[in-house]
């Protein structure tokens, strides 16, 4: 495929490897925000394959991962419903939450569904007049533009049937949190390539200044991750701190103008809490006021919930770079992705479920990607 | 769930008001929708998520950073395959 293939080509990845470690002459901690690359990294062993001066500290940037419990139980308690249909992206219905998870809530007859996009929902409830249906919307900066496109047809065509359980998620506002933080030891960040494809670049030129580390906008396959380890590391040497883009081909400096509108039309900034971690002043958005009756939080009566989070789980010290999945005493005994007790054991970007797929045998390494896809 | 791909765009439709397309991923088609990025074409490669194409892919910096890539650490004589690879990429 045009775009993978080249950007995993192992002979490149020696000659990135090489001037990494050619560059190298102390030890650096760098922070990769996005669970999609955590992954990579962990997929493809380049954690393992860089000098070891450089570590890699996997941030929080998994969506479902940091969705509020208490969200989770407000969408547990509305799929629950009868004549309510609950739409869901695959990932979240094995997200444990006080004692229950969406798939249970499935086996008991709540009517939930997995779509593959939000307009999925939009046609089922166009389909289903009947039925109310209600879309889990969580995610950062890169779905929160289809989920507000989404809310906005509903709009339009004048869908009365059709409602968004909102908790989405911005990346500023967790860098400023995780260095702002008396434990943080991050000195760089790979910034999320995809969250750049929609916001461009600009919200972070402030934050490179402010807390003097550098800021390399990074993408997903094996060299677009050493790319932006490498600029990172050479910055780092060279004593600055700037913002770089080392994934131009799919991020222009302004972002996605159409998107960012949209964005700005829907939503707004709103404190969020995040699983594990606690409040972030302005690190969410929720549903403005002219979308306010799409909102499920106010369609349905979902007061009242009483949250309890597993004692074992360790997930919060995961998400803030404070504990690798592998040091939790749960991790891979108790906890696995059946019986997970923290969403990042089951969310694919979720660092315990990386670790448990690929680093208890071994996992690929970048050698082998070109064969192993 | 986070995932964004990149595909290449082989039809464009309207549906609904709004610009759809089919995207094809190594051979697996999905319809995508376009409202973001009006001015793409057939042909053009896009990163899409859930459902939406939300960035065009810019073929030029693609082979720009291979490119660079290829010279990392390269020593002088060995450069003359530089320029057969990136010829490669633009296939
Ligand atoms: S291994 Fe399981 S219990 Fe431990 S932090 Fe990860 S999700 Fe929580």
């Amino acid at each position: 495929m045009k775009y993978l293939d080249e950007f995993r080509d192992p002979a490149l990845a020696r000659r990135l490897f090489d001037d990494i470690a050619a560059t190298v002459t102390r030890p650096w901690a760098l922070m990769e925000v996005c669970g999609g690359q955590t992954h990579s990294i962990i997929r493809h062993g380049i954690d393992q394959l860089l000098p070891p001066e450089i570590e890699l500290i996997h941030g929080p940037g998994c969506p479902v991962c940091v969705t509020p419990l208490e969200t989770i139980d407000k969408a547990l308690e509305i799929a629950s419903r009868p004549g309510v249909v609950f739409c869901s992206f695959g990932d979240m219905l094995r997200v444990p939450g006080s004692g229950r998870d969406l798939f249970r809530v499935r086996g008991e007859g709540g009517d939930v569904r997995v779509v593959y996009s939000p307009l999925d929902a939009l046609r089922i409830a166009q389909d289903e007049p009947g039925k109310e249906v209600v879309f889990f919307g969580i995610g950062f900066e890169t779905t929160a533009p289809p989920n507000a496109m989404t809310v906005h047809q509903a709009k339009l065509l004048g869908l009365e049937n059709f409602s968004m359980l909102v908790s989405h998620v911005r990346v500023p506002p967790a860098i400023e949190a995780i260095m702002t933080s008396p434990a943080c030891r991050v000195q760089g960040f790979l910034a999320a390539g995809h969250v750049c494809s929609v916001m461009g670049t600009s919200e972070y030129p402030p934050l490179a200044e402010r807390f003097g580390v550098p800021i390399v906008v990074t993408g997903f396959e094996p060299l677009d991750l050493l790319e932006g380890i490498r600029r990172t590391v050479r910055q780092l040497e060279d004593g600055r701190h700037e913002v770089e883009n080392a994934y131009p081909r799919a991020v222009p400096a302004e972002g996605n103008p159409a998107a960012r509108a949209m964005l700005a039309d829907v939503f707004e900034v709103t404190d969020r809490a995040w699983r594990g971690i606690g409040v972030i002043p302005s690190s969410g958005w929720r549903l403005s006021e002219r979308y306010r009756e799409f909102d499920a939080e106010h369609r349905f009566d979902v007061t009242g919930i009483r949250t309890a989070e597993s004692a074992l789980c360790r997930s919060g010290d995961v998400l803030q770079g404070l504990l690798k999945p592998s040091g939790c005493g749960a991790f891979g005994t108790v906890c696995t992705p059946r019986t997970p007790l923290g969403a990042t054991m089951v969310s694919s970007e979720g660092a315990c479920s990386a670790y448990y797929l690929y680093r208890r045998t071994g996992g690929a390494r970048v050698e082998e990607v070109r064969s192993g896809g | 769930m986070c995932l964004a791909v990149p595909g290449k765009v082989i039809e464009i439709s309207e549906r609904d008001m709004t610009r759809m397309a089919k995207v094809d991923f190594g051979g697996v088609v999905k319809d995508v929708c376009l409202a973001y990025l009006p001015e793409v074409e057939v042909g053009d490669y896009t990163i899409v998520h859930v459902g939406f194409a939300i960035q065009k892919l810019d073929e030029e910096s693609a082979i720009e950073t291979l490119a660079l890539f290829e010279k990392l650490g390269v020593l002088a004589e060995e450069f003359g395959d530089v320029g057969d690879r990136a010829e490669e990429t633009t296939s």
